[in-house]
């Protein structure tokens, strides 16, 4: 469904944040990226739907490949890949209804949007989405009137009322506490599996991503170290990723809690 | 779920900025109404104006060519009295309201003298430069002391003000410290506050000297002395070229000073 | 180093020699500067008329008191036009502002090179020209009246709000506008949803501020023909009608005391 061939991205300063990465993701499949910071998992992600240039490689999205669309073909490629950001990324001045379907952008016309004349259709949807994750009750209130956790949940319905194929998720997680994280995650995931999406998530918390995603990419210095099952993340591997530290206390608290919250 | 089906279906619409429905109509209708009176009552000379789109191409193009050399000594002359105004008021002026933005401090000075220093700023910020300038001339006579007292007394408002914001801002422990090693009040003012205010008086006096001169160029028009005065000739002899040359002198000064006050400021932070 | 050697003992300086004596030389050259000045300001003093200055305030000051109170009838007029001045000349200042500020504001300019240097040669242009020049020169274009005020009013009102609003525009948040980048929003969509929203408070405080601020100089536009009350000073001036002159004044000091009040109180139910 996604496919990276060779994918470089060189920033101006020289640092090569991405060495020819290639990557497969089936459709469906919930995939998590882990590896220290600085090691280009954000441009991985950013690259996929171009807010970043790819120096080169290419990137099909089903039969599409779309390092070289132009920018109204990439506008509706987009449309098909939800992102999901770290700080939320909400217009915080805008109320949560308006931030859920500023998602439909892609959908309408200037003046269709700019007047907030949004087709009946997606505003159902946003109702529905917004009841979903539990906050339809608070569609009027403006969105930095919100928690962490209630404006994460703004920013999925966003994603996903874009009707996408792929999720793109840039550490969801980073800024909320422990509980909300697990909530947050377990979210994703559900709503994932009840659409059947794939989505990459970009995570630093190795066993919050163990606890929920079917496959893993260890990154290291732009190039991929470790690819397959949660399971497989044994210390070596972690000690290849991130480097040399005590690894057992992570894995082993990582089965207690995923038993603490079954 | 039986909330979510009674919403589903209707349309929906962004909450209004204001939420009273008859205020907001009120005030939509209330700017509508005064657009239209503002409007009516303006006479405009159209004519006229169009007579003079054709002068106001030439002045355009007079910018393309223009003319420093037949009047230079009037130039030369008018500038370099605006320049001596603006260095003479802009010193003057921040030496007189250092003392004043001290004493317009609520953390520092007394009632009393609080009250006197904010009169002052207060009575200096509410007349403009213009109209000072009127009154100092008819007091003092043409020239450029009137020029150089307006802009003066203009400054001392302006700093006064902004610095005694900074000084009642400031970090009050540091300021303690000092007080508490058994400090005069002197020695407490220049170990205390003035580290903490220093650039920002710097900051603002030259953010002032760039405004003093560009005030300094339109009191020549009442007579207080600079550039104006040629400019206003200039303009009342058609002498367009003559006057994009002065134009663009200030324009240039003004660009410089903005320059090297970005930079010193760059530099005291 | 500040520690300087004397006799074997160890002297602590604030400054080295070199230092403090570069320190003096500034200080030197700054005070013949402004002695200069001085100088020159002085040579260009009538001192006779300055030492009858204390004579010729006060001779002023009793013709101007009482100001002539009924004189206040003749005003309607032109104080409705002086708001109107500094009213429309904001509005037209704020159309132009807004494509300006987005052409100088490093994020949103279509080009670094070519658009961004001429619409910031705009704003400072208009912005270093005082209103009463842009008078000036519109009076001998288009004539002297209450347009010409507006016109000199916007035009120097357009440099000021777009510096402001493009500074704003530069400090934006820029993941939201990547969030709605993400989402396949055009370009114009970006602006309406990532761009406007964040700026909107700065927008409207930018507003009211220079208006309060075009209050206080359409006051004295008509000192140059532009309309307004100044017309009325001038002409009291020019007769040397004092009480007329007094009462003009205290109008005026009340129009700019109101207008700040109303700003900071907009301002304050904005923010």
């Amino acid at each position: 469904m996604l496919r990276l061939e060779k994918l470089v991205k060189t920033y101006k300063t020289g640092d090569q944040a991405l060495k020819a990465v290639d990557l497969d993701v089936p459709e469906g499949q919930v995939l998590a990226l882990i590896g220290p910071s600085g090691a280009g998992k954000s441009t991985l992600i950013r690259c996929i739907n171009r807010l970043v240039e790819p120096t080169s490689g290419n990137v099909y999205l089903g039969d599409v490949e779309l390092t070289g669309l132009s920018s109204g073909a990439l506008r509706r490629e987009r449309r098909r890949m939800g992102m999901i950001f770290q700080e939320y990324a909400l217009v915080e001045r805008l109320t949560v209804m308006e931030n859920v379907l500023s998602g439909r952008l892609g959908y309408v016309g200037f003046w269709r949007s700019f007047l907030r004349r949004f087709p009946q259709s997606d505003v159902d949807e946003a109702f529905r989405l917004l009841d979903r994750v539990g906050l339809a009750h608070m569609a009027d209130k403006r969105a930095d009137e919100l928690s962490g956790g209630q404006r994460q949940r703004v920013g999925i319905c966003r994603a996903l009322i874009q009707d996408p194929a792929l999720l793109l998720v840039d550490e969801p997680t980073a800024s909320l506490d422990p509980k909300t994280s697990r909530q947050i995650m377990r979210l994703i995931c559900e709503l994932c599996k009840e659409r059947g999406l794939a989505a990459i998530i970009n995570i630093h918390d190795v066993a919050l991503a163990q606890m929920f995603v079917q496959r893993v990419i260890g990154l290291r210095f732009g190039a991929i170290e470790f690819d397959g099952l949660p399971e497989g993340l044994t210390p070596d591997v972690l000690t290849n990723i991130y480097g040399e530290e005590d690894w057992e206390a992570t894995i082993e608290k990582v089965d207690d809690d995923s038993e603490a919250a079954e | 779920m039986s909330a979510l089906d009674t919403r589903i279906g209707k349309p929906w619409k962004k909450p209004p900025f204001v939420q009273r429905a008859w205020l907001r109509w009120a005030l939509i209708l209330g700017f509508a109404a005064y657009l239209v009176a503002a409007y009516m009552t303006i006479d405009v000379n159209w004519a006229r104006v169009y007579e003079g789109l054709e002068r106001g191409k030439q002045f355009v193009l007079a910018f393309t060519s223009p003319d420093f050399t037949s009047r230079s000594s009037d130039i030369w002359e008018g500038m370099i009295e605006s320049i001596i105004m603006t260095v003479a008021s802009s010193v003057v002026g921040i030496i007189i309201s250092i003392p004043i933005a001290l004493g317009a401090a609520r953390n520092i000075a007394p009632l009393p003298i609080y009250l006197i220093c904010r009169a002052i700023i207060a009575v200096s910020r509410a007349l403009q430069e213009i109209i000072v300038a009127i009154l100092l001339v008819a007091i003092f006579g043409f020239g450029p002391l009137a020029g150089f007292l307006t802009l003066s007394f203009a400054t001392i408002g302006f700093l006064s003000k902004l610095l005694a914001e900074d000084i009642e801002s400031m970090d009050r422990v540091q300021a303690e410290a000092i007080k508490a090693s058994g400090a005069k009040w002197t020695q407490w003012i220049n170990y205390g506050v003035q580290p903490q205010v220093m650039p920002r008086l710097i900051g603002l006096s030259i953010y002032r000297v760039d405004i003093n001169f560009r005030e300094s160029a339109i009191l020549g028009l009442v007579g207080a002395g600079g550039i104006g005065a040629t400019l206003n000739t200039a303009f009342d002899r058609y002498e367009y070229d003559t006057a994009a040359a002065i134009l663009l002198m200030i324009i240039l000064i003004v660009m410089a000073l903005e320059y090297i006050s970005g930079i010193i400021r760059e530099r005291v932070q | 180093m500040p520690v300087k050697d004397l006799k074997g003992q160890q002297v602590w300086q604030r400054r080295t020699s070199r230092e403090s004596l570069g320190h003096w030389v500034m200080w030197l050259i700054g005070v013949a500067i402004f002695a200069y000045c001085w100088q020159q300001i002085s040579e260009a003093t009538t001192w006779f008329f300055v030492w009858d200055a204390p004579r010729i305030a006060n001779d002023i000051w009793t013709r101007a008191t009482p100001p002539r109170w009924e004189y206040i009838t003749q005003l309607g007029k032109p104080i409705w036009d002086t708001l109107n001045i500094a009213t429309l000349g904001t509005f037209f200042a704020l159309i132009l502002a807004v494509p300006v500020a987005f052409l100088a504001a490093r994020n949103t300019t279509p080009s670094k090179f070519f658009i961004r240097p001429i619409a910031l040669l705009i704003i400072v242009s208009t912005r270093s020209i005082n209103s009463l020049i842009w008078a000036l020169l519109l009076i001998a274009i288009i004539g002297p009246g209450v347009f010409a005020g507006v016109i000199a009013i916007a035009i120097r009102s357009i440099g000021f709000c777009a510096k402001l609003l493009y500074e704003a525009i530069e400090e934006i948040d820029e993941t939201q506008v990547e969030a709605i980048t993400a989402t396949g929003a055009s370009r114009w969509q970006v602006m309406a949803y990532g761009i406007v929203p964040q700026i909107l408070p700065a927008f409207a405080g930018i507003a009211v501020f220079r208006w309060d601020i075009n209050i206080r100089e359409s006051t004295v536009l008509g000192l140059v023909g532009a309309g307004g009350i100044g017309l009325q000073l001038s002409s009291s001036l020019n007769v040397l009608a004092w009480p007329q002159v007094s009462l003009i004044l205290l109008v005026i000091l009340a129009a700019v005391v109101i207008s700040e009040w109303v700003s900071a109180k907009v301002r304050g139910a904005i923010i």
